[in-house]
């Protein structure tokens, strides 16, 4: 079975997973939306909100990038799926990838509704000719931070004591997606004036974290997860 | 005047960079030091691949 | 070059080697005398800067720790790929690897604390977004993260290829993290101020006492590097034992 092949089955268990039980929209976008009030609550003038709605859109992804990733791997653990694909000699990087793909669904759906949230709550504006660059952002970035979430996802998974590692070594990484990706949604929006140009070199930036991880990650995920037997 | 006074807070932030990076090399030297000594205590010089 | 050593069934036997060795105690020495040059140095015999006064003494550790934290930093990356990617998967680069990174926060920490102390008295501020110092700064929590995963229990082997994977990726993040900061600070050209390098023109005395510094903290590294890693070695070395008297006494149950 060719290594794709078993990503994509990987991915459709997991979403159909999701889809059954709905943990992503019964819990994890109310947690966003929460997100989104409190900083309102926390930054009080509206001008203020409007400036930095990016900044919060994004930060409120990776916060609920961090449950996403616990419930990604919250499934594996439950009947020790995890292990018995790994023992059963499933490809490690198909796993990754399948795991990713599921992961960057979700958290894309995440991010498109995060976005809605602060046109409706902080008054942010969607000129017409962002839409591309937002697509792109959202594309680029969410496939980084599924790619960080899934390969330290599996190292932290399921185990009492691991599961409070993630957040620790996630934000650190993830940094520069925060940075890159906020600031080409400023751009998009013309959040401050920032022209629609000054996008793009962050889509370069976003792209190459991807691909580092994409890769990275999945050479990776193979050693991390491996238990003793 | 006020240079006196700033050459004082001056000289607060230039001992204290060098005391606390000596406190901090000391501690952690006297930590291993300890470690090293209660560890040797158990187990045979034969084990031990510097010696 | 053997010591003689004291038979472990002699009831009178005496203490058991520790962590020295001769070569460790030249080491030591050297570094104290080193230290005490850079204390008279730093603290005395250099002058003042001619824009920054006596602030730029706090250079004279701060420049060594920082030095010092990345040498560490390359270390433990490099240990990492040789456990990794060697042909023996020798456990004793896993332990200098861990040895290094526990060095390597130290001084990271010291950087950053000096950095700041410095940087009040020098911009007024103790600390600024740029890239070097951002950079610095998640290096840190990554060096914490590394040893966390180095404490989650499993086997040696688990434990060293786990941190090894972790320790590798550290490497590829920093370029990452440092160009989209670096990035990200040019948008906002401020006046400069506060020029982020604090590049000192420096010579004569006060290129010496830099000079001094770097040595000794280098000394100081290879001393702390060696008496660590011997003693996680011993502590490895135990953990083992205990397995196997576990084991031992597991099957002398099972056996009578």
């Amino acid at each position: 079975m060719s290594r794709w092949r078993i990503a994509r089955l990987v991915a459709g268990k997991d979403l159909r997973i999701e889809r059954r039980s709905r943990v992503l929209t019964n819990q994890v976008l109310p947690f966003a939306g929460v997100t989104m009030v409190m900083f309102a609550f926390a930054l009080d003038a509206s001008s203020v909100l409007e400036r930095v709605a990016p900044g919060l859109i994004w930060l409120a992804t990776l916060f609920s990038l961090l449950v996403l990733v616990q419930r990604s791997f919250a499934v594996e653990s439950h009947d020790g799926a995890l292990d018995a694909l790994r023992v059963a000699g499933v490809d490690p990087v198909a796993i990754f990838w399948g795991k990713s793909i599921a992961l960057a669904v979700q958290l894309a759906v995440l991010e498109v509704v995060l976005l809605i949230a602060a046109v409706l709550l902080y008054g942010a504006d969607v000129p017409v000719g962002g839409i591309v660059l937002l697509a792109t952002t959202l594309l680029t970035a969410t496939s980084g931070l599924a790619c960080v979430g899934t390969l330290y996802g599996g190292l932290t998974a399921g185990f009492t004591g691991r599961e409070t590692l993630l957040p620790l070594l996630v934000l650190p990484v993830v940094a520069p997606v925060l940075i890159g990706a906020t600031r080409a949604v400023e751009s998009a929006l013309g959040t401050d004036g920032v022209p629609l140009s000054e996008g793009w070199p962050w889509i370069g930036l976003l792209t190459v974290f991807a691909v580092a991880f994409g890769v990275g990650g999945a050479l990776a995920f193979g050693p991390l997860i491996e238990e003793a037997t | 005047m006020n240079t006196g006074i700033l050459a004082l807070q001056d000289a607060g932030f230039i001992l204290g960079s060098y005391a606390i990076t000596f406190a901090v090399i000391g501690a952690f030297t006297w930590r291993v030091l300890r470690d090293g000594r209660r560890l040797a205590e158990r187990i045979d010089d034969d084990d031990k691949y510097w010696t | 070059m053997t010591t003689p050593t004291i038979p472990a069934d002699n009831p009178t036997s005496t203490r058991r080697l520790g962590t020295g060795t001769a070569a460790t105690r030249v080491l030591g020495i050297a570094t104290l005398v080193t230290m005490g040059w850079l204390v008279a140095f730093g603290l005395g015999f250099s002058p003042a800067d001619r824009d920054q006064e006596d602030a730029v003494r706090i250079l004279y550790v701060h420049v060594p720790t920082v030095w010092l934290a990345y040498l560490a930093f390359v270390v433990t990356a490099a240990c990492s790929a040789i456990y990794l990617f060697g042909k023996k998967h020798s456990l004793g680069f896993d332990r200098f690897a861990g040895a290094s990174a526990e060095i390597g926060v130290a001084f990271m920490a010291l950087t950053l604390v000096t950095g700041m102390l410095w940087g009040r008295l020098t911009w007024g501020v103790y600390w600024q977004w740029d890239a070097r110092l951002t950079t610095t700064a998640l290096l840190f929590v990554s060096y914490i993260g590394y040893l966390a995963v180095r404490g989650l229990g499993g086997s040696h082997e688990q434990r060293a290829k786990r941190s090894a994977v972790i320790g590798l990726l550290a490497v590829i993040e920093i370029p990452l993290v440092h160009f989209s900061v670096r990035m990200w600070r040019s948008l906002h050209q401020e006046a400069s101020v506060l020029d982020s390098d604090g590049d000192v023109d420096m010579d004569g005395l006060m290129l010496f006492s830099l000079f001094v510094g770097v040595i000794a903290f280098t000394l100081l590294y290879v001393w702390l590097l060696l008496h660590r890693s011997r003693v996680i070695a011993m502590e490895d070395l135990l953990d083992d034992q205990g397995l196997d008297r576990a084991l031992d006494a597991r099957r002398a149950e099972a056996g009578s």
